[in-house]
């Protein structure tokens, strides 16, 4: 009885503890069970879309896949010029409040930007239609005039600015703050001694962040993109109320006729639709929900491949 | 050349060849002078119709960018000039992020405050109006009472979860949950509202299923992720000999986690649920699918549709009647309602945050 070493003591399991225990097991594996949930109840309402006759589609197309595929165009191609006009602001930002604004600024100027992110979608639609469409209209005509011989900014101009070109911009700003808080989060971590012993060796500041803070955060910034792009693939009613909307696939970035994008089209439909109607719409929803999924998960496959560069850590 | 200066011993190697302080500041006053001074004679030429401050300060920004790389090139050399160069596009893109913010709550305040300062703005509902009048009363109730069902749903199960991962969770089942949370957050907020649609209507077989429990079910679907995530963090922030002190006088694990974890963690995690809120209750696209609208008061979550304060601004565009104006200022005023409410919960958090926060040393 003296060896009770080896012996590894147990702590007692009081039925309080198998309760609480139990409990939140099942709370946990309950969010695995709705993600599972999302896709096959999806899947199951959609089924009738993918054998719909020719005469319930809207148009002149005659499956599905060919009804879907100008959809997955729009939301795809907003979602990219997003992300370009998104990623260098954002990298600006994040590397503004990291390392050049004032030490005792940088925590107030983190919450200005994630207010940006607490403005709610629809008033962000209104100020496109409002405020934003009509600014950059002018611009527009400028540009065709000028420009118009490149075929993505060839004409005719739109005469409301409500095109593609504004709601990528819209989606640029709406995207801008989880970028930003990333990317931010990201620069921070940077070892000081990296940092410092850059600026010893007679670097200047721009060059320090050059040789050691991006090369240290680039996975961080991949993935905060995709995050990003994420985002501008699943935003609907910025799109829904800018966008004039038209069901084919269109390059051109300042004319009246844009590819709309799958939820912005869900949402102006789905009000109005019955029967098969209902079920096509669910399955293009089921489309942009496998979309997103895949960007998510490589997204954080990335983040977790060098988990000391997660902003969660 | 010049004797005097070659005996001084007054200059200073350290600041030769470098600008001098302050020099950046005033090349940006300068060169915005200079562009304020192009677009004054654009204006009173008369080539264009009014002042263009916008222009004046983008050409004035876009100026002062040429001009400090090509003194500071002159002055101090090539590596220096991209350094200025640089820092004046960092902070340029940090304002740039902040133009559309101010755009927005401006033109907010501005078109919805006529709407918004309407007596019966919040004693009324739309039902039978036509044209301007009405209110927004209906959908205030019903956003306060679809975000709390989703609420009382989320936070339990969040909670738990994030107990689950932080205290119980080992292994392939809580590296699961972790993974996914993180993916369902990026989860888009119209397939949250397709799926309570697709759940419910064929639990009922209702093709048509519209009520208010489906719209706290999709946003609940939004919200556990949130909740999950910043739960996590707080309570991970608990050190752990207050967990360990605790087990060393017997206290059974449960109980250490309801009364030294919990109550240690408490602030944190008010703080994460009040941003979850203030995140799900501007969700427009799901509530239009799932909750549907109204103009009439509706209390029952269980049946009818109900009208939010999100699809009520998204209505309000989107079908305007006769009398258009008084449509837009009804929308314009419920997104300010709406601007005002989130920036409030956002506020408390913060402030929850600062007042009882543990305080770390680092």
């Amino acid at each position: 009885m003296a060896i009770t070493a080896a012996t590894t003591v147990k702590a007692r399991q009081r039925p309080g503890d198998r309760i609480f225990s139990s409990a939140t097991v099942i709370a946990g594996s309950l969010i695995l069970a709705v993600l599972a949930a999302v896709a096959i109840f999806l899947l199951i309402e959609s089924l009738p879309a993918f054998v719909a006759a020719p005469g319930d589609f809207s148009g002149d197309v005659t499956n599905f896949w060919s009804y879907v595929g100008p959809l997955v165009f729009g939301t795809i191609y907003s979602a990219i010029l997003a992300l370009i006009m998104a990623v260098p602001v954002a990298i600006g930002i994040a590397l503004f409040i990291s390392h050049f604004a004032p030490r005792k600024l940088s925590q107030l100027l983190g919450y200005l930007v994630d207010l940006l992110a607490a403005v709610p979608s629809v008033v962000f639609g209104l100020w496109g239609i409002g405020v934003l469409a009509p600014m950059v209209q002018p611009f527009y005509t400028n540009v065709v005039d000028w420009f118009g011989w490149f075929t993505p900014l060839a004409g005719p101009v739109s005469g409301t600015g409500r095109t593609i070109f504004t709601v990528a911009i819209v989606l640029a700003v709406m995207i801008l703050p989880i970028i930003t808080a990333i990317c931010r989060e990201i620069f921070l971590q940077t070892p000081l001694l990296h940092q410092e012993a850059a600026l010893a060796l007679g670097a200047t500041r721009w060059e320090m962040i050059r040789m050691a803070v991006l090369p240290f955060g680039l996975p961080g910034i991949i993935s905060a993109s995709m995050l990003g792009l994420g985002r501008a693939l699943g935003e609907t009613m910025a799109v829904a109320m800018v966008l004039s909307p038209s069901p084919q696939v269109i390059f051109q970035l300042l004319t009246s006729q844009n590819s709309t994008t799958i939820a912005a089209n869900i949402a102006l439909n789905f009000p109005e639709s019955h029967g098969v109607g209902v079920n096509i719409l669910l399955a293009t929803g089921l489309v942009l929900f496998v979309v997103t999924l895949l960007v998510n998960m490589l997204a954080r496959v990335i983040i977790n491949s060098r988990k000391a560069f997660s902003g969660a850590n | 050349m010049n004797p005097v200066a070659e005996a001084s011993p007054l200059t200073n190697s350290l600041t030769a060849g470098k600008l001098p302080r302050r020099s950046s500041l005033w090349i940006l006053l300068g060169s915005w002078a200079v562009s304020a001074a192009f677009f004054t004679m654009l204006f009173l030429s008369g080539a264009v119709d009014g002042f263009n401050i916008i222009g004046t300060v983008v050409c004035g920004t876009v100026l002062y960018c040429v001009a400090i790389y090509l003194l500071s090139r002159l002055v101090e050399g090539s590596r220096k000039a991209t350094d200025r160069l640089m820092t004046a596009l960092v902070t340029a893109a940090f304002v740039i992020a902040l133009l559309p913010l101010i755009s927005i709550i401006y033109t907010t305040v501005v078109n919805g405050l006529p709407a918004f300062l309407t007596p019966s703005f919040f004693t009324e509902s739309q039902r039978n109006v036509v044209g301007a009048g009405g209110g927004v009363l209906h959908a205030v109730v019903g956003t306060l009472m679809v975000t709390g069902l989703a609420t009382l749903i989320s936070v339990p199960v969040g909670l738990l979860a994030s107990i689950y991962l932080v205290e119980y969770g080992r292994g392939r089942l809580a590296r699961a949950i972790t993974f996914f949370v993180d993916v369902m957050t990026g989860i888009p907020s119209i397939v949250a509202g397709l799926f309570a649609f697709a759940l419910f209507a064929l639990l009922f077989n209702d093709p048509g299923v519209r009520f208010g429990l489906g719209g706290s079910i999709a946003l609940s679907v939004l919200m556990i992720p949130v909740v999950v995530r910043s739960s996590e963090e707080m309570l991970k922030l608990v050190p752990n000999e207050l967990r360990e002190a605790a087990f060393a006088l017997g206290v059974p694990k449960w109980l250490t986690i309801l009364k030294v974890v919990l109550p240690t963690s408490i602030a944190g995690i008010v703080t994460g649920v009040m941003l979850s809120i203030a995140r799900v209750i501007g969700e427009t696209a799901p509530l239009l699918i799932i909750a549907g609208f109204t103009s009439s008061m509706n209390y029952d979550l269980f049946s009818e549709r109900m009208m939010t304060l999100p699809v009520f601004v998204y209505t309000q565009y989107a079908n305007q009647g006769a009398d258009a104006q008084a449509y837009v200022d009804r929308a314009w005023a419920g997104a300010l309602t709406l601007i005002l409410i989130v920036m409030l919960l956002n506020g408390l958090a913060r402030l929850i945050a600062h007042l009882f926060s543990p305080k770390l040393g680092r």
